[in-house]
């Protein structure tokens, strides 16, 4: 042993002597063991915790240089919130990356961690045992929607400030409370400067930190009880009974960190296209990762002809939209759009088939699947969309067909008989199945693509 | 309060029962050719914009000195194109108070520092192409793609005076004849204007120079993007054939383990 | 796991490859981050050079100018007052501004490129107050061989009207003279020489 790395043993004994560095290192790294059989699912869990990451440090640095000030500029008619942001587009240097890395993280965590939500539903990862790994999953979510709002009025264009003041006019509708909630939420009659100014705290202090939190709790959760795989087989039933370790599990690291290093690089490289719009990219996405109308400064005197959320939120949106009001109130369409978040939670408690992976389930689950997701896709397209009579039918017709899913799943999941037997041991996804792969995400895009230019 | 929930909530929830028009719909706009890095474009339309755009409007996010992008030095924008002050590090502020533009046109022009990010450069060459005789508006003006626009025609000197065409078109969900606007027609020549092999008047001249001032107002809606554009091929590239490969050998190399 | 022969060194070549890359564009994605704490365009724009006319400055009389936010002082000083530097030399810390606290151009017996005009950054080379312009000849306070100067209130620093500094005051060094030059006779460029 050379002399360097025996004084870096020797302050390693050191440290382990008074914090668990290495026992922490291996129970959650080295001699963490998982399936050996992810696939491209699998991915999209460290690249959640990427965007984190990629939105706390740009973040950071937008707070050095953002005023979350919704007065005008005296002459004009721009406040110095809105003033602020084009500042940092423009004077601050590498200002535009920044601001670009951090509004195009916004989406892409929403891309990743619909798509970590998906293969969860699919491989059935939040069943017994991991109910507690979905929950602090769907916390995170509810997090993140929150950060996503609440970041969204910083900019102070004609979208976030439309877009604030119609979401917090969703909670006037809850009843006796309703008018005195939206009021305190606002901390004025109107989205104004103190909404601003609480609404800037939330985003870059109060939520991350539960954010954080919860980050933890889903990670240490999943360590707990191990990760899930494509074949929902628990690899601790079959344990190499010298050494105790899962005979289908392998070492986190080295294999899954070179696997997710490259798939880490895969991710930069579209993020990067995006980011600088490249490519065919564009940061704004065709208006659906950065609004146009939020180019305009706020103007309380003036609503923009079509407001509709940012795109991760459409779905609800259009679920919203969907419920007409009846009883002499709105609160319907309010609380159907809640529920439609909320029940996701349940879903453990939903699903009574304890087949787990997709691949083994019935028929009919498969069918309720497809018609899940074509329901979800296609709410978030009309979301976007000014809605009109067929529009809104379609938009009832997804809306109960989405609900029915969760609702019905109690029943059509119960006594449900395997469409092929589910294997001891972990299988290898066969070339069949990975053209099939490809074929399902052609006719999930080509459906949503002939979908959107139909209605 | 509960009265503004309930209208906005009706608004949205009830749009179920208009039909569809908004967004996709509207006027036909022509489509304008963006060139960013056509530097001689671009310094023409910010000599047009520096002298007809920037009395009533500003474009306060948008520094003098950001001109040099675009090939200018300093002294030629001093000498040509800085009007409201000395100082080439100072952003483009209007000559005028926004209260007294609120004053003289009904609203606060808008400030243009990302107008072409909001509208698109499409919108802004048919609005700026788009003015019109109407006697019954008070600025004597009306747009094709604006209907009752507060803003004059201050390019009319260039452009000459157009006319609205309109025909008679039936209207499918009410089944009566309405007037639609379809066209504009030149009726007296600008200084841009000149005549075709036909005889007829046209304004290629003058939609060439409005082609500069919209390729200028994209410029100035986000300085940053030939720069991050070039920026991002390097680094596209340094992903996809120097990290992308070397990490997928890596995680083969180690895979190899794996049966 | 594996029966077959591992290849080490393989391994150990394409992870440092892989980490060296991976720096390579750690540093990359680092740099618009790091450059975003220099001056801004704004800050820049607010420290661009300033042009002060001297043809409306009167004998012995001193103007302010802002110059990256710091004051400059530009002041025309009377033959009398230039007459009474050299007299001081035996009182000042570094008579010769030895110390490069101003340009090479301004390296003289008046620190300045025309001795009449002088200009320095108002800021005292101690703690950074500005001193007080004392043009008058043996006041109360400051003795009766003051030949007029500049003296700091916030801890009794004096200078000379060349911002030479005396011995034996808090202040260690001579004013700062910043980069300036003359665009015509009259017209003075403050923060630029070249």
């Amino acid at each position: 042993m050379s002399k360097l790395a025996q004084i870096g043993q020797n302050v390693l004994n050191w440290v382990d002597d008074r914090f668990p560095l290495t026992s922490t290192w291996k129970a959650h790294v080295s001699e963490y063991y998982a399936p050996k059989n992810f696939n491209f699912w699998y991915f999209f869990g460290s690249l959640a915790m990427l965007v984190l990451v990629i939105q706390i440090v740009t973040g950071i640095f937008l707070t050095m240089n953002y005023k979350p000030d919704g007065n005008l500029i005296p002459g004009t008619n721009i406040s110095v919130a809105f003033a602020s942001v084009e500042y940092i587009m423009r004077d601050v240097a590498g200002g535009s990356i920044i601001r670009y890395m951090h509004s195009t993280g916004a989406s892409m965590f929403f891309v990743v961690v619909y798509l970590h939500m998906f293969r969860g539903l699919i491989y059935g990862s939040y069943k017994q045992p991991r109910e507690l790994v979905w929950i602090f999953g769907m916390l995170i979510f509810l997090c993140l929607m929150a950060e996503a709002f609440l970041g969204y009025l910083l900019p102070w264009g004609q979208m976030s400030f439309w877009g604030a003041q119609v979401i917090v006019n969703l909670f006037a509708s809850i009843p006796v409370i309703g008018p005195d909630l939206s009021t305190f939420i606002r901390g004025d009659f109107v989205v104004s400067d103190a909404t601003l100014n609480r609404f800037f705290a939330l985003h870059v202090i109060a939520v991350p930190l539960v954010l954080l939190g919860l980050v933890v709790a889903h990670l240490v959760a999943l360590h707990e009880v191990g990760s899930n795989n494509p074949d929902g087989v628990e690899i601790k039933k079959n344990k190499d009974p010298k050494t105790g370790i899962p005979l289908d599990g392998i070492p986190f690291h080295p294999y899954y960190t070179v696997k997710d290093i490259l798939g880490v690089a895969v991710f930069l490289a579209v993020f990067s296209a995006i980011v600088f719009s490249v490519a065919g990219f564009s940061a704004e996405m065709g208006g659906f990762f950065l609004e146009h109308p939020n180019f305009d400064p706020a103007d309380p005197l003036k609503t923009p002809a079509h407001i509709a959320p940012v795109w991760y939120f459409t779905p609800y949106y259009a679920i919203l939209r969907a419920i007409p009001s009846f009883l002499g109130t709105q609160v319907w369409g309010v609380l159907g759009m809640g529920a439609a978040v909320m029940i996701l939670a349940a879903l453990p408690w939903l699903d009574r088939s304890p087949i787990k992976s997709v691949r083994y389930r019935s028929t009919t689950f498969k069918v309720a699947l497809v018609l899940f997701l074509i329901a979800f896709i296609g709410l978030g397209i009309l979301g976007a969309m000014p809605s009109t009579n067929t529009r809104t039918v379609i938009a009832q017709i997804f809306s109960v067909i989405y609900f029915g899913f969760f609702l019905g799943m109690p029943f059509y999941t119960k006594n449900e008989k395997p469409s092929a037997p589910v294997p001891d041991r972990v299988t290898f996804s066969t070339t069949r199945q990975k053209i099939l792969f490809f074929v399902y995400v052609a006719l999930a895009v080509g459906g949503a693509y002939a979908f959107a230019h139909v209605v | 309060m509960r009265n503004m929930t309930s209208k906005l909530l009706l608004a949205l929830c009830t749009l179920l029962a208009v039909p569809a028009f908004a967004a996709t719909a509207g006027p036909h706009l022509d489509p304008v050719k963006v060139d960013l890095r056509n530097t001689e474009s671009l310094q023409r339309g910010a000599q047009t914009f520096v002298n007809y755009c920037l009395s009533c409007h500003g474009a306060v996010a948008m520094r003098y000195n950001r001109l040099q992008d675009i090939g200018l030095n300093e002294e030629q924008i001093k000498a040509n194109l800085m009007f409201t002050t000395d100082k080439v590090g100072d952003p483009m502020k209007v000559a005028m108070a926004a209260q007294d533009g609120k004053q003289w046109f009904g609203a606060t022009p808008p400030d243009l520092s990302t107008i072409a990010r909001s509208r698109g450069a499409d919108y802004l060459y048919n609005y700026l192409r788009g003015f019109y005789r109407d006697d019954s508006r008070p600025t004597g003006w009306n747009n094709r793609v604006f209907d009752k626009v507060g803003m004059p025609n201050v390019l009319w000197e260039m452009q000459g005076e157009q006319v609205a065409v309109y025909e008679k078109v039936k209207n499918h969900t009410t089944g009566k004849e309405e007037e639609v606007l379809t066209g504009l027609k030149l009726v007296k020549p600008g200084m841009l204007s000149t005549t075709n092999d036909k005889g007829e008047l046209v304004n290629t001249e003058f939609d060439e120079r409005i082609t500069d001032l919209v390729n200028y107002m994209v410029f100035m809606s986000e300085p940053v993007k030939v720069k991050n554009e070039q920026i991002g091929y390097f680094v596209l590239l340094f992903l996809l054939f120097v990290l992308v490969p070397i990490s997928y050998l890596l995680k083969k190399e180690y895979w190899k383990d794996v049966h | 796991m594996s029966d077959q022969q591992v290849n080490n060194s393989k391994r150990r070549f394409l992870t440092i490859a892989t980490g060296a890359a991976g720096a390579a564009f750690g540093g990359l994605a680092a740099t618009p981050f790091i450059a975003s704490f220099l001056p801004s365009e704004r800050a820049k724009a607010a420290g661009a050079p300033v042009e002060v006319d001297t043809s409306k400055l009167e004998m012995g009389q001193k103007i302010n100018v802002e110059w990256q936010g710091k004051p400059v002082w530009v002041v025309k000083r009377t033959p009398e007052m230039l007459a009474g530097l050299p007299k001081l030399d035996g009182k000042l810390a570094d008579p010769k501004s030895e110390v490069n606290h101003q340009p090479d151009y301004c390296k003289n017996a008046s620190r300045s490129i025309k001795p009449e005009i002088w200009v320095a950054v108002g800021v005292c080379t101690h703690l950074g107050c500005s001193p007080t312009f004392r043009p008058d000849l043996a006041p109360a306070d400051l003795g009766p061989e003051w030949l007029g100067g500049f003296y700091c209130p916030c801890h009794g620093s004096k200078f000379d009207l060349a911002g030479r500094v005396y011995a034996n005051v808090p202040a260690p060094t001579n004013l700062v003279i910043p980069p300036h030059k003359y665009l015509s006779d009259t017209r003075l460029l403050v923060g630029e020489d070249k």
